[in-house]
């Protein structure tokens, strides 16, 4: 495993699977985005407005894993020090803070009609609310330290201490009462009809592959980042 | 037509769906656009530092 903290190493394995991360969520969109807004049928309760479940859930899913990630990036980071680790969860905050964006928003769009409320402040809305600004705060502290070790490990630990959100997140639906409806992934599997599970997979294919494409960018930007520093440390050490 | 127009009005929940693709297509394009630009960024802003470093090198 340490093999992949070698930054030559892990480039060479993320430029091999960029490509093909592109291909596959740009062909997730195309299969996906049909499905979800034309042949798939609509709710039976809540009728057309059941088609924002295909951007609100996979935005929820992803906005989990993305923090997933950099905690456990995070966590590479402070355990063993390798800086390509933090240099991901760096990378990755920004994409997770957008997901989870659109989960709030298309959230609010979806409990209007359906609910008749913009917002509640129950406990899934809320601790999701909370993932947002757990996002926000990482990486507000990327930037808050003058000196750059100190700030690389505060925000590994903010991430890590903010992760006990993410089961209260999952489970808030369980453990307390909400309008919110129950998860769709279980123990028992999916509870949801399969002409709605396939659009659904297909849009959550299609923003994991987006976001693995969209990280390997961001973690070459940081990385060019970080040689443009030393090659200005040694070109003005050398006068 | 009519049936074009009938499938935009989304059962009378336009209003709600639209703007939620809508949005979702504004972020998943922004963040992709500005992370690809500051990778552009950093590229030309590198391969600048290193001519510079060229130029002032001994021959």
């Amino acid at each position: 495993m340490h093999k992949f903290a070698n930054p030559t190493f892990f480039m060479r394995i993320a430029n091999a699977v960029y490509p093909w991360a592109v291909g596959i969520s740009v062909l997730c969109f195309v299969v996906g985005l049909p499905m979800a807004l034309v042949t798939s049928p609509p709710d039976y309760q809540q009728g057309e407005t059941v088609r924002i479940m295909y951007v609100h859930v996979p935005s929820a899913w992803m906005g989990l894993f993305v923090y997933m990630v950099m905690a456990g990036g995070s966590a590479v980071f402070l355990i063993w020090r390798h800086a390509i680790a933090h240099i991901v969860a760096r990378a990755a905050a920004p994409i997770g803070a957008m997901f989870t964006a659109l989960c709030l928003v298309t959230g609010m769009l979806w409990g209007e009609p359906m609910w008749g409320t913009w917002w509640v402040w129950d406990a899934r809305l809320t601790s999701m609310l909370i993932l947002f600004f757990l996002y926000l705060g990482y990486i507000a502290l990327g930037d808050a330290f003058e000196d750059q070790e100190r700030g690389d490990k505060a925000q590994a630990l903010l991430a890590l201490v903010g992760s006990v959100n993410l089961p209260i997140v999952h489970y808030s639906v369980e453990w307390w009462n909400t309008l919110h409806q129950p998860a769709i992934f279980g123990m028992s599997g999916f509870s949801v009809n399969a002409a709605m599970l396939w659009p659904l997979l297909t849009m959550v294919g299609a923003f994991q592959f987006y976001f693995i494409a969209v990280l390997i960018v961001r973690v070459r930007a940081e990385l060019l980042a970080a040689k443009i520093r030393t090659a200005r440390f040694s070109m003005a050490a050398a006068g | 037509m009519q049936a074009l127009s009938e499938y935009f009005q989304m059962g009378g929940y336009a209003w709600f769906v639209w703007p939620a693709y809508a949005l979702a297509a504004a972020g998943l394009i922004g963040v992709l656009w500005a992370s690809y630009r500051a990778w552009r960024a950093r590229e030309h802003e590198f391969a600048a530092l290193k001519t510079r470093a060229e130029d002032a090198a001994p021959p």
